[in-house]
């Protein structure tokens, strides 16, 4: 009765979690979907604690609430421009969590082992909940609970240290640049071979020690991944991390013999994975070459650029955005950076109640993190409507006025498509140069995280608008009538 | 200096040289001005309002040039104009140096300066003092005015109580200034216009003003406008039929024809032949704008209207600007007044004719007793030379099929090598694994095909919430952990408890930060 009401509790709460995500197709039900989500996860909470199995109700609701509310204030005070470091955070304690619940598994079923050879037949009667269930397991499917117990462990060890780097990295604690330890890939690749071959002896009968070697090995390929990948890749890096820990609770649902569990841990494994694709076809790129860190090697000397940078001040560029009918606004990391969005925003209201069109333009990888360039808009509310992705607007260009790229370098590179030695070469780009006249904010005349000259700041409808862009922009908003 | 506007005597102009407007601001530079009575009074000026605005208003035409130091005007200079004209003395009008050398010696002989509004370089810095632009501007406007006059139906399709009217089809050959202005006025009155230019890179601004480019099947190294300052080239025998021919397909369909296709310095190309205004429609009309210089259509009569015997009339008038004396003299005064503005450097009311200077240089075509037509290539090159375009081919509907078909077979073949591999790694799975773990595994497999088919549909703008939200259900973790800790292990119970912990900040982090971010999406 009781295992009947939670599993229909279960299938309730992740139709409820599968609405939750495919209500995000849209602005205005996104916003209903969340609930979905909430709602589904109080339910699975609920039902495990009524169901079989539970016990500490009063420990495990003190910790919630503890969890909780730590939880709630720093959702309440995190800056929308430190989104990617929090959700980078964020996966590091479900990791760790995996590795937890992973080593309780295997304390449980060394204990029962321990009673089982003992031949203590009361002992094991008394035995209640989960280690009722995992005393009931035939020899085999001890052996597969081992497989899995050892693989929830491995994904979340790899998930935490990987998190906490890259959160890390995004925050600025750990330099951002791609390093790698003398032996490079050579020391994940043991590392790995050395987590398998312990899988074997586990799976053989070596007692826990092998899971706590493996457990090292896996903090270290999660922390060695991490530090090889840098600056731009970051939005991989994250949504792959994201896709981790979904596979890691999906482990451990299969250890623990919970369908809430794998169905919840897919779903946000396959999430993960499918916005890892997305951001790597943005970059032209495989998944391969960015988890192995730094751009593929060029086939020959990059084309030479010639011309100059020619700067602008900002009494030409609010001229210039005064005489436009259309505008489009590429902003990236270092509108970010410099904390810009909001001045970005009160200059696109003052150009719109003009009368002018103003649109933005969204590369899939600007930012640190999927999306990240449309969440600080919509914070500095820019109306979504406005804010459009790199495959709606590429083509309107030509028919452009004006272009103003802010804090954004690589996906705006016209080497690109025009030279096929560049290292970014057949990455799709912003077309911005297409337009009629490009303005560029950036704070001097350095290359982007790629380490490539930018052709485009050398054109000739373009102009350098050097400076902090948030500086750049109050200066330019009074001059706009 | 004083600078003087005389009345047009060439009948029908209607235009004068200096508005009271423009008189104000060439008196902030330090001029003093004077006008012939009744000067502005076909414009719409009455010697009144130039009193007004401090003008000295003179009697006759003699009294203007005697007193003033700079003369203004529309036309060029009638031969007794000219020579009036006094030594040092300097004349700013359209002066067409190359078709009237006699004028010039003229002038020279007098030792008079002679500035011609048309001859000012076609450069950005020269364009607020381009009045062969402004006046085309006007033409092209007033062509679209004057082709709707003779026209007898809407230009606009509408459809009302009394019927369904059908939109005009108005074409456009020459995309200069004229041109663009009247595919402007065409397209906001509602017709379906077509614009044609031999120049191929007007094809944007064509198309930017609303009008649909007619492209020429036709491949051969056209001529870069920027090469000839921005004006047409006469192009080969080949491409010439190959334009024709197009526009004999045209002809049936099209309502009103506006002509502006114009060549420098030779008569205006003959584009509309006698066989095109016998196929159109009774009741169609042609504006020929190059009428002056003999008119692209073969049965243009400059200056006056003519009805063809199908019907079709053919507007040949050569005074469009003075048609619109009020508009044209605005800005003509305009134009004028930043010629003397940069002729008054210093704003002082001293005149400096810099002839160092490329645009005062290239407009002027006498000084000091010497003609200095035609002046020397400008020092900066006027328009940057376009880069040669690739041409995209347009599949046909054969290849576009086959590429479909093609994709089609390969996404299928994709799908069942998928589908194939994947149902065989199960089934390898079945085969070995304990029938517990395989019942799991299903949900599992199914739950990853849901989330495939779930996320691909979620909006890049959201991928920032996605993740957020993903998050927050990824810590369904603590459901593991709230099973353990009922254990009697301590060790276990601990550990339970950090994890149950850990999700409780991500469960209420993750979804209240999404909820954060959903809130600040808005509509405009």
């Amino acid at each position: 009765m009781e295992y009947g009401f939670t599993t229909a509790a279960y299938v309730v709460a992740a139709v409820l979690f599968i609405l939750s995500l495919g209500g995000l197709s849209g602005q205005e039900s996104a916003k209903r979907a969340v609930w979905y989500g909430i709602a589904g996860m109080a339910l699975a909470i609920l039902a495990t604690l009524y169901g079989p199995g539970a016990g500490n109700w009063l420990i495990s609701l003190a910790m919630i609430a503890a969890g909780g509310a730590i939880g709630w204030v720093v959702a309440k005070r995190v800056q929308m421009t430190e989104m990617p470091q929090l959700v980078a955070a964020m996966h590091s304690l479900v990791g760790l969590a995996a590795v937890f619940i992973g080593y309780n598994t295997e304390i449980e079923m060394a204990g029962i082992a321990a009673l089982q050879a003992a031949g203590d037949a009361d002992a094991l009667e008394a035995l209640s909940g989960f280690a009722h269930k995992i005393a009931a397991k035939s020899a085999s499917e001890i052996a597969v609970l081992k497989v899995e117990t050892f693989l929830g462990v491995f994904i979340g060890a790899v998930t935490f240290t990987g998190s906490v780097i890259a959160y890390g990295k995004l925050a600025g604690k750990v330099d951002g640049k791609a390093k790698k330890l003398p032996g490079g890939h050579v020391l994940n690749a043991s590392a790995a071979l050395i987590s398998l071959v312990l899988l074997v002896m586990y799976f053989n009968g070596a007692g826990t020690w092998a899971l706590v070697v493996m457990t090292l090995a896996a903090f270290f390929i999660g922390y060695h991944l991490i530090m090889g990948i840098g600056g731009a890749d970051m939005p991989v890096v994250v949504s792959m991390l994201n896709s981790y820990s979904g596979w890691a609770a999906a482990a451990i649902g299969f250890s623990l013999s919970n369908d809430l569990l794998i169905v919840v841990g897919a779903l946000v494994g396959s999430s993960g994975a499918i916005l890892s694709y997305i951001m790597c076809k943005a970059m032209n790129r495989s998944f391969i070459s960015v988890i192995l860190g730094g751009f593929g090697g060029t086939t020959g000397p990059a084309m030479e650029v010639t011309g100059e940078q020619i700067a602008i001040d900002t009494e030409g560029v609010a001229a210039a955005l005064n005489d436009a009918e259309s505008i489009i606004i590429i902003p990236g990391y270092g509108m970010a950076v410099a904390q810009a969005q909001q001045s970005v925003s009160e200059l696109t209201r003052k150009l719109r109640a003009k009368g002018k069109e103003v649109r933005f333009a969204i590369h899939p990888v600007a930012g640190r993190l999927p999306g990240h360039m449309n969440v600080l808009l919509a914070e500095a509310k820019v109306p979504y409507d406005i804010v459009m992705e790199m495959d709606e607007i590429n083509e309107d260009f030509p028919s452009t006025d004006v272009a103003i790229v802010i804090g954004s370098n690589d996906i705006v590179n016209p080497a690109a498509q025009e030279d096929p030695n560049s290292p970014i070469a057949g990455m799709p780009v912003l077309e911005c140069w297409k337009a009629k006249q490009v303005f560029v904010s950036k704070r001097g005349q350095g290359t982007g995280y790629s380490g490539i000259e930018n052709p485009l700041f050398y054109k000739d409808n373009t102009r350098m608008f050097y400076g902090d862009a948030k500086k750049s922009l109050d200066a330019l908003l009074p001059m706009i009538d | 200096m004083k600078i003087g506007a005389l009345k047009e005597i060439f009948e029908g102009e209607n235009r004068v040289a200096m508005t009271p407007d423009s008189a104000l601001q060439l008196q902030k530079l330090g001029h003093v001005c004077c006008i012939e009575a009744g000067a502005g009074l076909k414009a719409g000026f009455s010697d009144a309002t130039y009193e007004a605005a401090g003008v000295e208003v003179l009697k006759t035409a003699a009294a203007v040039v005697k007193a003033a130091d700079v003369l203004v005007k529309v036309r060029g200079p009638e031969v007794k104009e000219a020579k009036a004209l006094r030594e040092g003395q300097t004349l700013i009008s359209f002066f067409w140096p190359a078709q009237n050398a006699e004028l010039l010696e003229i002038v020279k002989e007098r030792g008079a300066t002679a500035v011609a509004m048309d001859m000012v370089p076609r450069i950005s810095r020269a364009q607020k003092m381009d009045a062969l632009s402004s006046m085309a501007n006007i033409a092209g406007y007033r062509a679209v005015i004057e082709a709707g006059n003779n026209f007898g139906r809407f230009f606009t399709g509408q459809v009302t109580a009394a019927g369904k009217v059908p939109p005009a089809k108005v074409l456009i050959v020459g995309a200069g200034v004229a041109g663009l202005a009247a595919i402007g006025t065409s397209t906001s009155l509602g017709a379906i216009t077509l614009a044609f230019d031999v120049r191929p890179e007007v094809a944007e601004q064509i198309e930017s003003m609303g009008a649909e480019f007619v492209y020429l099947d036709f491949s051969e190294a056209q001529t870069d406008g920027a090469a000839t300052g921005g004006y047409a080239a006469p192009s080969s025998p080949e491409f010439r039929e190959a334009q024709l021919k197009k526009f004999r397909e045209l002809a049936p369909s099209v309502d009103i024809v506006i002509t502006t296709a114009l060549i420098p310095g030779r008569p205006a190309p003959k584009l509309w032949t006698e066989d095109m205004v016998r196929m159109m429609k009774p009741g169609s009309v042609i504006v020929d704008l190059a009428a002056e210089r003999g008119g692209n259509c073969d049965l243009t009569i400059p200056d006056e209207k003519r009805i063809t015997e199908n019907g079709v009339t053919i507007v040949g008038y050569t005074d469009f600007p003075s048609r619109m004396a009020a508009q044209a003299s605005t800005l003509y005064s305009t134009n004028i007044r930043h010629m003397l503005t940069d002729l008054t450097p210093k704003k002082d009311g001293v005149i400096v004719h810099n002839m160092e200077d490329d645009v005062i240089r290239g407009a002027t075509v006498a000084h000091q007793g010497a003609i200095t037509f035609p002046p020397p290539p400008p020092k900066i090159a006027a328009i940057a030379a376009q880069k040669p375009k690739e041409k995209v081919k347009e599949p046909t509907p054969e290849e576009r099929r086959a590429a479909e078909t093609a994709a089609f077979k390969a996404e299928t073949r994709n799908q069942v090598t998928m589908l194939a591999v994947g149902g065989a790694l199960i089934l390898l799975a079945g085969l070995f694994a304990p029938a517990s773990f395989m019942s799991h595994f299903i949900v599992f497999v199914l739950a990853c095909f849901v989330g495939f088919q779930v996320i691909w549909n979620v909006s890049h703008s959201l991928h920032t919430p996605l993740m957020a939200v993903t998050n927050a259900i990824s810590s369904i973790i603590i459901l593991g952990a709230l099973m353990q800790i009922g254990s009697g292990n301590w060790l276990v119970v601990i550990l339970g408890a950090l994890s149950v912990f850990m999700a409780g900040i991500n469960i209420f982090g993750g979804f209240m930060v999404t909820r954060r971010m959903l809130a600040m999406f808005q509509k405009s």
